[in-house]
């Protein structure tokens, strides 16, 4: 029996205040009013979801409300059966659910990522996911929605994380790959949006070799590559001899970089393509050798200027560095507050590589 | 000076010596004069400049940032310049005016001439101009941090690289040098004479030892031979010469040739004569050669004490004699070098300074006995400062590196003991997919019976072969993970038996089981053995003497 969690009962009408309108449960945020939930980590009736990422995107709800690319990641991820019932939303469509109106805006996170903005009567909450302001090949770029209130991310919530310009980062991988022709590049990237926006930087760069993948990696490549976005010549890196690999990229869910695996590949670089990557002692920890600071969130900048620009009077600041992003926007005369929701992350600490070609 | 900050940066994640190499040779192609001379210079550490103190960095950042999130960024980051490279707000003045970000010449010969005063606003507007990479080195070489793991020696090697020299070339002339060292890039790259070395007191590439094997006897007379014991303490060679004006300069060179004349003041005095001395470095006490475990209270030191002087007096032990005044005597052979230098030693007349005797034999087997004994061979109480003994050819030339059949290193027979396998971690580069760093313990009274104690850490001595054996082991045998470290099965009936050889022990407060080894290495994996049949921390206890007293004198 499947064990579900209902946002039940009628909103007062009048006198709305934000948190009757969206509030934070063991489940997640919570629309009692639209009865549903937004990114549900447990099993709830009807969820709402952002994008495709393993933490936001859960299998076992009853009915599932997201971007087709969105659902169709959900399908590939956790077969046919992931959810009782399912709908797609187009960018700028808006449907009603119960006394709220939602409307999904581009969050420029990976392909599908989608802010939802739940209005009700004048008050207009913009839960916005995870997301970026920085260019990005292989999803569509991020929109600014206006409103009164501002659900924002802090992955990356410390004025420490500057992400830079990705094309410089991969500038410095293909510099490696020149200097160390005999070597492999192994590069550790999540394997859902971020190995193919590296993909897609090595192609603008000008690299037109193939780019080997792990297994673990081919299935949600090749759906970007099937919603028209070019990604050039890949290969599986399975099978392949060593000798063949010497001067390759081949891109590696990050557990995999350090594992067993690895042996196929002749005195490999390890690389890792990460936001963190801008902490020395985080990529030292790893053991990586040439870290990418190459994210798929807002950096530091990214979200104080996002905050800002929403017009927002009111910031909510989920997962990550809440501490730093809420004192900035106090400090800025904003009220500002954390929500304490749990179970979201790195999708790489729910991500395990696929047995055979772990061990392998 | 964002280029050399690239390079410094990729270096500090290299773990491969050879993959530096080619960086660093790499940054010297691509880099013209002056800038990658000052890069070699930062490298080998012969920049010189008073550096900024981390309270200045500190202000800086105030003055820029509001301090609760520098306080969270710093608590998150854990390292101050790299905190402040990464945080640090641009000028909103840049942005128009945009000057070109500082080369590192120009970084260097500022800080040279800098008054104190104009030090921060020259840094502040520094670090405006460089990106984070380029913030985080500036940051680490003004204030004297730079340590991303490069020796001097391969930082010249990677020199010579570039020119397919011999690093022991560089090595030769380094002395002479001075930074930018145009004229030494201008000879590697064939546009320039080869720069002479005017240093009156220059180091010599050294001369090493293999190691000898038992079947290497039956194939060597020993009349070809002479014998002299190994010290346990530190290769050194120490020079004196005459400058232009007839002064006496001397200086003292580890076996890589890096300059540790300011570590031993003590000893400089004593150097009187032009000559160069091959030499082991000892702590002599009341004419008695010290453990290596005393000598290492005296090794790395920045700042040396009257009281560390008095406490642990220096001595040399003379092997060899590479030059006797303006002569250059490593064209001769070792025998008449070894006359050269009783004759130089008996002239030096200085307690500081003695002949490390020989060791006469006339048979394999005498010099078998002797290497066993060596107290009742000559050596008398220093017996246990005898690592082995050497044999060298009488009439080997004093040739640079290790040269085949010329001298040898015979060493004592190292300490064994069978221990367990506890804890086993990830190695690093080419064995990051292995587990290859292993923690080891013996058998102690615990408070519930028995239980195993960690005596130490080993990451070599095993073969390819047995390397994947314990691989395979620690991976089906994991009890518990923590991060990049394994929890093996450790019990009385099952687990692992490692047999460990090593050099010394130490009494070690930081340790739990209250022991340190030296060199410790894996001899033999003994899957023969059950755990219980291991060694147990009172053979190790009984091996530790007074040391530790004698240390903390």
């Amino acid at each position: 029996m499947r064990v579900t969690r209902r946002c039940g009962g009628r909103a007062y009408i009048s006198g709305m205040r934000p948190q009757d309108i969206l509030l934070p449960t063991a489940a997640g945020l919570c629309c009692k009013p639209g009865g549903f939930h937004i990114d549900p980590v447990r099993p709830v009736e009807r969820a709402v979801i952002t994008h495709g990422h393993s933490d936001h995107a859960r299998a076992g709800h009853g009915a599932v409300l997201a971007t087709q690319e969105t659902l169709d990641m959900m399908r590939l991820r956790y077969g046919e059966n992931f959810a009782g019932s399912t709908q797609a939303i187009r960018y700028g469509e808006e449907i009603r659910l119960g006394d709220v109106t939602v409307k999904f805006h581009p969050a420029g996170h990976v392909l599908g990522s989608a802010q939802i903005a739940v209005s009700c009567k004048d008050t207009c909450i913009v839960a916005s996911g995870d997301y970026k302001d920085a260019p990005d090949p292989t999803c569509a770029p991020f929109e600014l929605v206006p409103c009164d209130v501002f659900i924002t991310e802090a992955t990356f919530g410390l004025p420490v994380f500057r992400h830079g310009d990705a094309s410089d980062e991969v500038k410095k991988l293909l510099s490696s790959v020149a200097l160390f022709p005999e070597r492999a590049h192994l590069v550790g990237a999540y394997s859902l949006g971020k190995a193919q926006r590296v993909i897609a930087l090595l192609r603008a760069a000008g690299y037109d070799a193939a780019i080997y993948l792990h297994g673990a990696m081919e299935t949600i490549t090749h759906y970007y590559q099937s919603r028209g976005i070019e990604l050039g010549e890949l290969r599986p890196a399975k099978g392949v001899k060593k000798a063949a690999l010497a001067g390759t990229i081949t891109l590696a869910p990050p557990s995999a970089t350090s594992d067993l695996w690895t042996r196929r590949f002749p005195d490999p670089v390890t690389a890792f393509a990460s936001g963190w990557m801008r902490v020395r002692a985080r990529a030292r920890q790893r053991g990586v050798e040439l870290p990418l600071v190459i994210s798929d969130h807002a950096d530091w900048d990214g979200l104080t200027a996002t905050i800002d620009a929403t017009g927002a009077g009111e910031i909510w600041v989920t997962h990550g560095q809440e501490d730093a992003l809420v004192h900035w926007c106090r400090s800025k005369g904003l009220k500002a507050q954390p929500l304490d929701l749990v179970g979201y992350g790195d999708e790489e600490e729910s991500e395990t590589p696929i047995q055979d070609e772990a061990e392998a | 000076m964002n280029r050399f900050a690239e390079l410094l940066d990729r270096l500090a994640y290299e773990p491969g010596r050879n993959n530096k190499l080619r960086l660093i040779t790499g940054y010297f192609r691509e880099v013209g004069d002056p800038d990658r001379g000052y890069a070699l210079a930062a490298l080998t550490g012969a920049l010189s400049f008073k550096h900024a103190k981390p309270a200045l960095v500190r202000e800086l950042i105030a003055a820029r940032t509001d301090e609760v999130l520098f306080g969270l960024s710093y608590d998150y980051v854990g390292d101050l310049s790299e905190t402040v490279a990464l945080m640090w707000p641009k000028a909103a003045m840049a942005a128009h005016n945009n000057p070109p970000p500082p080369s590192l010449t120009e970084v260097v010969t500022t800080l040279r001439t800098l008054g104190k005063t104009e030090l921060p606003k020259q840094l502040e507007r520094w670090l405006d101009e460089l990106d984070e990479t380029g913030r985080w080195a500036l940051l680490k070489l003004v204030t004297g941090a730079l340590r991303i793991g490069i020796s001097a020696r391969l930082a010249k090697t990677a020199a010579a690289a570039l020119g397919d020299k011999d690093p022991h070339e560089v090595e030769l002339i380094w002395p002479g040098l001075a930074p930018p060292y145009l004229d030494l890039f201008a000879w590697l790259e064939g546009r320039g004479e080869k720069p002479v070395n005017r240093d009156p007191a220059p180091f010599r590439p050294v001369m090493l030892a293999h190691a000898i094997e038992d079947s290497d006897f039956a194939a060597l007379d020993p009349s070809d031979y002479i014998a002299e014991w190994k010290w346990d303490g530190i290769r050194v060679q120490a020079v004196a010469g005459r400058d232009d004006r007839g002064h006496i300069t001397a200086r003292l060179y580890s076996r890589t040739g890096e300059d540790i004349t300011g570590s031993f003041p003590d000893l400089m005095p004593s150097l009187r004569l032009p000559g160069a001395i091959d030499g082991e470095l000892l702590i002599l006490r009341e004419g008695r050669v010290q453990s290596f475990n005393v000598l290492q209270q005296r090794l790395n030191r920045k700042v040396v004490s009257p009281k560390l002087i008095k406490e642990f007096p220096i001595h040399l032990r003379a092997y060899d004699l590479l030059g006797d005044d303006e002569n250059d005597l490593r064209e001769l052979p070792f025998a008449e070098r070894r006359e050269r230098l009783e004759t130089f030693v008996k002239k030096l007349d200085d307690s500081r300074i003695d002949l490390s005797p020989t060791v006469p034999f006339t048979s394999w087997e005498a010099l078998t006995a002797a290497r066993a004994d060596p107290a009742s061979a000559g050596a008398g109480d220093d017996a246990d400062a005898v690592e082995g003994v050497m044999l060298k050819r009488r009439d080997a030339l004093y040739l640079p590196g290790r040269p085949k059949g010329q001298w040898w290193k015979w060493k004592r027979d190292p300490h064994i003991i069978d221990a367990v396998l506890m804890y086993a971690q990830r190695g690093h580069g080419k064995r990051s997919s292995y587990y290859s760093d292993y923690t080891f313990g013996v058998w102690t009274e615990g408070e519930t019976g028995d239980e195993l104690v960690p005596v130490g850490k080993a990451y070599f001595g095993f073969t390819d072969e047995e390397l994947l054996q314990i691989d395979r082991f620690v991976r089906r045998n994991t009890t518990e993970k923590f991060g990049p470290v394994r929890h093996v099965v450790h019990e009385s009936d099952k687990g692992l038996v490692l047999e460990v050889a090593f050099e010394g022990l130490q009494r070690s407060p930081r340790h739990k089981s209250g022991v340190a080894m030296r060199f410790p290495r894996i001899s033999r994996l003994r899957w023969d053995k059950p755990p219980r049949e291991a060694d147990r921390l009172e053979t190790l206890e009984k091996m530790l003497k007074a040391e530790a007293a004698e240390i903390e004198v």
